[in-house]
């Protein structure tokens, strides 16, 4: 099997400015690496909400996007308040999003179901207090 | 430069003087006389709805033409976020960006770039600031035109930070400096604009004294070579964009206040709700808000008049395409710092007052209360003018006349013929004798005559231009 691509990405919760600059990075580098469109595309929307989620939401974390030929794994690991009740935050719609960035479009409550309706596979651990890991599988 | 500079204009041949902007104009800039529309420099704010409105397309805005770039050695194009919302299905602005390099420009500096550099350095304006809030957007030039003429008391509350393309202007003008080893005359900064308020921006600007913006072109002139070039754009784009969600929301409505992360804010469109936030305002209805944005347009700066794009559609348009960008991608640094703030003020233009001190806009404002009570009140603008009491005070300022007035002419002929026939009935009783009263009678049939030619070359103006 050939080696993967590791790439690491520390989100910041300082500066909301920087936030969907990671998602926007693997996006270019998986462009330069030939990768097909439609995969660039499911990979560059599940992980560019799930980065938001981390700055909105969480506190920040780091991102690791491991590229082999076959498949994009992105693990997002926050240590923000974690997710009370999974079930109801799937749903479209739901969403605690503040007021402040409503304008710019967030807080539509369609983040976590377009990361599951993107990729091939995604599970969520959380721990309330602790933190949430997502991980998102996408095959190419 | 004259500080009254304006790019919306008239041309008089295709004006058949219909009154239809006079109504219009949300200044009262606007006369008929002589059959055709003449425009009151120091009234007018640019906003371009006589342009929107004219159904001959008699107003027009002066703007450059994209062959001057020739002139230059290297030209930079200064694409703003509203540009991007104009095109149907378009996913990706690089593509925007490279077609104009096709176009002839030898680089592009997005406006929306500097919008962000601008949102940022609002953000902690605010913050440090507070004693002061709220402060009123500069973006939009009409706005601060109108609040200079209009609203002396909110002056103190303008943002004194320079719009995104004065901002882009300057870090483009450097970059280009800096890369090519050029002096500044040899490289030419181009706007495409979406609106005529922005051409008079850079020859007259506001909070700067001379605007780095070199030429301005007109969004709907370019658009159809810029479409072919955009079709000739390779698939995968260069990637040129520096500006992310912050930046391209500039072009609507509201979009400005959403780079302020704050719901503390009002954001109104169309210069009629503008002058109405305006009002409320001055009269200090509102309580805690940090930030007023105001845009002249409908829509914000995608409905300008020089654009294509129903401002709604293309409202849509720029939604889908900011839907996944970064938050922002264009950030204060050294670079930028010094082209952010307004190196000089807004001065209260006082281009309403009646007279030119207190005593003489006294007397003047109650010469004008006792016209308007002798005027019709029908607001008809067949004196060319909106209002009656426009006319009023047009005429307290010797600038017409009250037999401008229809109405005002045929009460005078009624009155005059009336007078006539009483002085003939009295001839006839022989009250009066015939050898005085002849001069008389010659006198008011003479009058009665000037009236009714006066009244005639009126009606002859229109007809003519029919
Ligand atoms: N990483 C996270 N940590 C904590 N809560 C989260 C996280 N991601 C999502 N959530 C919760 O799930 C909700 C729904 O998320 P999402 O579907 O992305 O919608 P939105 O982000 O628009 O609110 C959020 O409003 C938030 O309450
Ligand atoms: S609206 Fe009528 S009066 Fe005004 S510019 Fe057009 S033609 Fe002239
Ligand atoms: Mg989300």
């Amino acid at each position: 099997m050939a080696e993967a691509i590791r790439l690491t990405y520390e989100i910041s919760p300082d500066d909301f400015t920087r936030a969907g600059e990671a998602s926007s990075d693997v996006k270019k580098k998986l462009r330069s690496l030939g990768v097909s469109p439609d995969a660039i595309r499911k990979v560059a929307i599940a992980m560019y909400e799930g980065e938001i989620n981390m700055v909105i939401h969480a506190e920040g974390g780091i991102i690791t996007v491991d590229i082999s030929p076959d498949k994009i794994v992105m693990i997002l690991a926050d240590k923000g308040p974690g997710i009370p009740d999974i079930e109801q935050a799937m749903q479209a719609g739901w969403s605690t999003a503040p007021n402040e960035i409503r304008s710019l479009g967030f807080g539509a409550g369609m983040g976590l179901p377009n990361m599951k309706k993107y990729t091939d596979e995604m599970t969520i651990d959380t721990v309330i207090g602790k933190g949430t890991t997502i991980t998102m599988v996408v095959k190419i | 430069m004259d500080k009254f500079y304006h790019s919306v204009k008239l041309e008089p041949e295709l004006c058949k003087g219909c009154i239809n902007c006079i109504k219009r104009c949300p200044t009262q800039a606007i006369r008929v006389r002589n059959g055709k529309a003449q425009i009151n420099s120091k009234f007018c704010i640019d906003c371009g709805e006589c342009i929107r409105i004219c159904p001959h397309h008699a107003k027009t805005a002066s703007y450059d033409k994209l062959d001057t770039i020739r002139q230059y050695e290297y030209a930079v194009a200064l694409p703003p976020p509203s540009l991007y919302s104009q095109f149907n299905n378009l996913d990706d602005v690089n593509i925007v960006l490279n077609a104009l390099k096709l176009m002839g420009f030898d680089d592009v500096f997005e406006v929306s770039a500097a919008a962000e550099i601008v949102s940022e350095a609002t953000r902690s304006y605010i913050k440090t600031h507070e004693s002061s809030l709220p402060f009123i957007s500069t973006a939009c030039p009409s706005v601060v035109r109108l609040i200079r003429v209009r609203f002396p008391n909110l002056i103190p509350q303008l943002l004194p930070i320079n719009p995104p393309v004065e901002v882009a202007a300057c870090m483009a003008a450097e970059r280009a400096m800096e890369a090519t080893g050029l002096p500044r005359e040899k490289i030419g900064v181009f706007f495409l604009s979406p609106c005529p308020s922005k051409v008079a921006y850079v020859k007259a600007p506001l909070g700067t004294e001379k605007s780095q913006v070199d030429h301005v072109l007109a969004i709907k002139e370019v658009y159809p070579q810029l479409l072919a070039y955009m079709k000739a754009v390779e698939d995968d784009a260069e990637e040129i964009s520096e500006s992310g969600k912050i930046g391209i929301s500039w072009g609507r409505s509201g979009g400005e206040a959403s780079g302020l992360f704050t719901d503390r804010y009002l954001a109104a469109d169309g210069i009629e709700n503008v002058i109405r936030v305006l009002e409320d305002l001055e009269d200090q209805k509102f309580a805690n808000l940090e930030f007023v944005e105001l845009n002249a347009c409908n829509g914000g700066c995608i409905g300008g008049v020089l654009t294509v794009e129903n401002p709604y559609v293309a409202e849509v348009k720029l939604k889908r395409l900011r839907k996944y960008m970064p938050v922002a991608r264009s950030h204060m640094g050294d670079d930028a710092q010094g082209y952010v703030p307004w190196t000089t003020g807004v001065q209260f233009e006082p281009v309403f007052r009646l007279g030119d001190n207190m005593m003489e806009s006294f007397a003047r404002l109650e010469q004008v209360e006792r016209l308007c009570k002798r005027l019709p009140g029908l607001d008809c603008g067949s004196c060319g003018a909106p209002t009656c009491k426009a006319l009023a005070e047009d005429i307290v300022r010797g600038e017409a006349s009250e037999r401008d007035c229809i109405y005002y002419l045929r009460e005078n002929l009624h009155k005059l013929s009336k007078e006539v026939s009483v002085l003939a009935d009295d001839i006839n009783d022989g009250i009066k004798g015939g050898r005085e009263a002849f001069p008389i009678l010659m006198d008011y049939i003479r009058r009665i005559s000037n009236e009714m030619t006066s009244l005639d070359s009126r009606m002859n103006e229109q007809e003519n231009d029919d």
